[in-house]
């Protein structure tokens, strides 16, 4: 067979002829440097690569070649704690092989092939295993149970087990038909992962934004879409959750997004510890970067890359949250190779399999019971980013993504001007899992806890309509009870929903304090209503009183917290004037 | 890097067609994607371009000069088998350069001590130190309330008829560096006319700054095409001041507006599918292959730090420049037209400004312990005041409540007395003593994100002056 040679490169997409029976999501390696790529067309002889790499310098009649696979990425113990680029390379082996810059043409394992894994199994020979069977666990990180799977699809008896310490590809064991098992499994990135049953949602995932736990909640294995134009707190969002939310295991995608962005995630990152665990907080996090200057195909890839990931830690039985920043770039990424394949453009010059690819994505989101023995259920939870253009929410990318995901977030530019944040616009976003999450916060947050939400949206929509009122004649003219409204919407906006990502006790609200403080908003509209109806006057109630309550109880330390509780209580009690 | 391995030039003689500033070649067999290419021929001035398409039936090149009087039969293309390159070296301090790095001072060109390709590599991403430290410019609407900080691109977002360019000629002439490090600015400019030219280079030249300055020219009056050169020339000059010299390097760029234009011009040249208003649809990734190009490398002692300048077409902010532009730097100065309109200079509005990275660039040990606390008081009281003006418009300032009518007479003072400064240089301590200033106009208990603390030691007072000796 002749050697299949370039005829055309133009930007990130290469045509090579002939690559003889390739097929689609072929991986190659193009040109003498063998960059990365995978095969997006086939006409005939002649196939169509997007490459994953910079393009330039590449000529015409250099080699590619096949590798017989699509783009695979090894899954096994080592993930956890790694910082990955689009395509599965580890940034920290690249910058020790090639320094400060990335250079094209480097091929790195994802897991360190030389690291020793201690592996206990759980199986014993002679043992019937199929797919998704836990054959054994290594301890991943202190604490990180890490459970080594039959790869899917896979079947046999087991010949031989054995404990001891391996790397990632030794044998560890072999089946009857003489296949070796590994710690490891290479996975197709753009492939789902099977599991046995999608299951609904039994619990939310617990972001520590009170806005979002109280108004707007998400279940676990829910997709959310977090729309916002520049400027509104997107990435803090991102990064907050990435940092405190509860999940076993936070997959932190930066697609497409700031070089000293990342440079923040993996300074603050390292540093922080889990509060429960008293451990690093990388031990579960796993960060794939491929900034907005590096190469758009990987920047494709990057998305699946992360999904493939979560997918396997899930079917290990654990919930993992994805944290994708942002899929817009991830969306201009499929639009510009598009148009170097000069298709046909659907909306805004996307291409018209947009949408499809989308929900695709989000779909690989849920809660699950996974294949094999025993028994396992895992969740995939997905919180993606958007960067609507001229922040216009009318946008392709925004309204691809409502049509699937289940909670809505909608950042507000104003908001964030007025440095109200997280600058969620409470009046257009929205959360279909409200209802399933009730029964779990009726009984871990407080029984009333329904009603309580209800009653704040309630209390912020009338502060919007009175406000407007207000703009009008001016707030004295207003009756004494709409100024306890506003008052209230004042207290709901800065101390309730508003919250401080930087300060060290404000950045995580636990269910416990969301709901202390909704209470004492309660407390506080039904104090005032009573001292108004019983004839004091708006102006006489001490609220600056109040509102230094508050704003204690907000920022308490956890161990101050029930005394300022306590003090807040007793304030709001005594705002009336003796 | 992005070097050719072999660089052989090779000449064809005649292309295939010309459009716009591109040209079309028949089998050039082995053309390289990105490789440099001089074009002659009998009677043609010397051009030079890069292969943006390479195929065996038709090689396409971007010409970055002007395509008037070309014949593509007659001419002579030499593709050189290396990419775009520039001199770099500390000796091109001081010197005034044309866009695409071709002396304009009539100086020898420079010999530098390398030639580095300018479509630099990223960065590493954990190579990346994140931002840390500040770089004053003497503005106080930047540094007092939107500090730029070493690393940062913070770009301004001006209109026509504002005083964008002016106001980056004063950070040029103005800025300094946290601590007396070394420090250089390159300046960049993409498409400024002949007046500001005039005004802005004669007064680099004659002042002392120069010698810590390099300039590139690009001016209205040169080629389209040349602009998107410029700013990769700069960049490459300044990553090597900063990365192998170690010297902090202030970028200011030019008109953003004018490059885009430039990226599109050559877009539709080429019969791509247009994204917004005409854009390429991979603008994003093109501005970011500009931007991302600012950093601090883990380890080393220099840095990148970018001021770009975008003229808001029609004082549009979701107009795709500033939209993108705004999604990959790191906060955005906004100018006012109002402001501009009643003499105040520089016409920042602060409320809509932002610098992302202002809380890793100050407090203790780098400006002032309490710069903080100082910022948000000052941007408190100014939001309300400006709230109760549009409040005020409708139900008059009699309606207002008491707190908002002093927030009310704060704007003023605010917008007079602190942002506008007339062209001249502020220290942050002085910034910072004006700030204090106002505020000691308003009672003490309407300043609720001081601390007593902080109150109590601000400058002017005893406690102050104490510490002071």
């Amino acid at each position: 067979m002749t050697e299949a040679r370039i005829i055309r490169v133009a930007g990130a997409i290469a045509e090579a002829e002939p690559l003889g029976d390739t097929a689609l999501y072929e991986l190659v390696e193009v040109g003498e440097r063998r960059l990365l790529g995978e095969v997006i067309r086939i006409q005939g002889d002649v196939a169509t690569i997007q490459v994953f790499e910079e393009t330039s310098g590449l000529g015409l009649h250099e080699p590619v070649r096949r590798t017989g696979s699509s783009l695979m990425i090894r899954l096994g113990p080592g993930l956890l704690g790694s910082i990955l680029d689009g395509v599965g390379r580890p940034l920290n082996g690249l910058a020790e092989r090639s320094g400060d810059f990335m250079a094209p043409g480097m091929t790195m394992p994802t897991l360190d092939p030389d690291a020793r894994w201690s592996f206990t199994p759980t199986v014993a020979a002679g043992a019937d295993v199929s797919g998704g069977d836990v054959l054994g666990e290594v301890e991943e990180r202190p604490g990180m149970v890490h459970r080594v799977l039959m790869p899917p699809g896979s079947t046999g008896r087991v010949v031989d087990i054995e404990q001891g310490t391996f790397t990632v590809t030794e044998a560890i064991g072999s089946l009857s038909d003489g296949t070796a098992l590994t710690l490891s499994q290479p996975w197709a990135i753009r492939q789902r992962r099977p599991f046995a049953n999608h299951l609904p949602g039994d619990r939310p995932f617990i972001t520590g934004q009170r806005v979002f736990d109280l108004l707007f909640p998400v279940m676990e294995g829910g997709s959310v879409a977090v729309p916002g134009g520049f400027g509104t707190g997107k990435t803090v969002i991102e990064q907050s959750l990435a940092k405190y939310a509860k999940a076993d295991i936070m997959v932190y995608i930066g697609c497409g997004e700031r070089g000293n962005e990342m440079a923040e995630v993996l300074h603050d990152f390292g540093r922080l510890t889990d509060p429960e665990t008293g451990r690093s907080i990388m031990d579960r996090t796993i960060l794939i970067v491929n900034t907005s200057n590096m190469p758009v195909a990987a920047r494709d890839a990057s998305v699946y890359l992360g999904m493939t990931i979560a997918e396997y830690y899930r079917d290990m039985g654990y919930h993992v949250a994805i944290l994708a920043d942002s899929l817009s770039r991830w969306a201009e990424a499929l639009r510009e190779i598009a148009a170097r394949l000069q298709e046909m453009p659907g909306e805004e010059g996307y291409p018209t399999y947009l949408a499809n690819r989308m929900s695709r994505l989000y779909e690989r989101a849920g809660r699950v019971e996974s294949q094999g023995t025993p028994t396992r259920t895992g969740a995939v939870t997905f919180i993606s980013a958007i960067s609507p253009p001229g922040g216009d929410f009318a946008e392709p990318v925004t309204q691809a993504s409502l049509r699937v995901v289940g909670a809505l977030w909608a950042l507000d530019p104003r908001l964030a001007h007025q440095r109200q944040f997280p600058a969620v616009d409470w009046d257009i976003s929205y959360s279909l899992y409200a209802d399933g999450t009730r029964a779990w916060f009726s009984k871990e947050g407080g029984a009333d806890w329904s009603e309580l939400r209800v009653e704040t949206v309630r209390l912020l929509q009338r502060d919007r309509e009175l406000r407007e009122i207000a703009g009008l004649v001016g707030v004295d003219a207003l009756e004494d009870e709409d100024r306890l409204v506003l008052e209230g919407a004042r207290i709901a906006r800065e101390f309730l929903i508003g919250q401080n990502a930087f300060h060290p006790h404000d950045a995580f609200s636990s269910v416990e304090k969301t709901y202390q403080l909704v209470k004492m908003l309660w407390a506080f509209m039904q104090t005032g209503e009573t001292a108004l109806k019983e004839g004091t006057a708006f102006e006489k109630l001490d609220l600056a009183a109040v509102r230094v309550a508050f704003g204690a109880v907000k920022t308490a330390a956890p161990d101050e917290l029930g005394e300022e509780i306590s003090k807040a209580k007793r304030t709001i009690a005594e705002m009336r004037p003796a | 890097m992005k070097r050719l391995d072999a660089p052989i030039a090779r000449t064809y003689s005649g292309a295939a067609s010309a459009a716009g500033p591109l040209i079309f070649v028949r089998s050039t067999r082995r053309a390289k994607l990105g490789e440099w290419v001089r074009i002659g021929g009998s009677g043609q001035d010397d051009r030079r371009g890069q292969v943006i398409d390479v195929g065996t039936e038709i090689t396409v090149i971007q010409l970055f000069e002007d395509t008037l009087g070309l014949k593509p039969a007659d001419a002579a293309i030499t593709l050189t088998g290396e990419t775009a390159t520039t001199v770099v070296g500390q000796d091109l301090l001081g010197r005034a350069l044309s866009g695409t790095g071709e002396p304009l001072d009539g100086l020898p060109p420079s010999i530098g001590e390398a030639r580095l390709p300018i479509w630099g590599a990223p960065i590493n991403p954990v190579r990346r130190q994140h931002p840390s430290d500040f770089i004053e410019t003497g503005v106080s609407a930047i540094d007092g309330m939107n500090t730029l900080v070493r690393g940062q691109k913070l770009p301004v977002f001006s209109a026509p008829g504002l005083p964008g360019v002016e106001l980056a000629a004063d950070i040029v002439e103005n800025a300094r560096p946290a601590r007396g490090e070394p420090f250089a600015v390159v300046f960049a400019a993409m498409g400024i006319t002949e007046r500001e030219t005039q005004s802005f280079v004669s007064r680099f030249l004659e002042s002392e700054v120069m010698q810590r300055t390099v300039l590139f020219l690009n001016q209205a009056s040169d080629p389209t095409i040349e602009r998107l050169l410029t700013p990769r020339v700069a960049l490459t000059t300044a990553e090597h001041l900063a990365f192998t010299h170690g010297i902090h390097v202030l970028v200011v760029m030019a008109d953003i507006t004018h490059y885009a234009e430039a990226l599109r011009e050559v877009a539709a040249a080429r019969e791509e599918i247009p994204g917004r208003r005409g854009y390429p649809g991979y603008m994003y990734t093109d501005l970011a292959s500009l931007f991302e190009r600012a950093g601090v490398l883990k380890g080393g002692s220099g840095s990148v730090t970018q001021l770009p300048v975008v003229s808001l077409p029609d004082g549009d902010m979701t107009h795709p420049i500033p939209d993108l532009t705004g999604y990959i730097t790191e906060g955005q100065i906004v100018l006012s037209r109002e402001l501009h309109q009643r003499g105040v200079y520089p016409p920042i509005d602060v409320l809509p400004s932002l610098s992302r990275l202002m809380n890793a660039g100050i407090g203790e040990g780098r400006t002032a312990p309490e710069h903080r606390e100082w910022a948000n008081q000052l941007y408190a009281v100014y939001a309300r005041g400006r709230e109760a003006k549009l409040m005020a418009a409708i139900v008059g300032s009699e309606g207002l409540a008491p707190g908002d009518r002093r927030a009310l007479d704060f704007v003023d003072a605010f917008e007079t007395k602190l942002i506008n400064q007339s062209g001249v240089r502020r220290s942050l301590p002085e910034t910072m003593r004006v700030g204090w200033s106002l505020l000691e106009t308003l009672p003490r208990d309407e300043l609720s994100r001081i601390s007593e603390a902080t109150w109590a030691s601000r400058p002017g007072t005893a406690k102050a002056e104490e510490a002071s000796q």
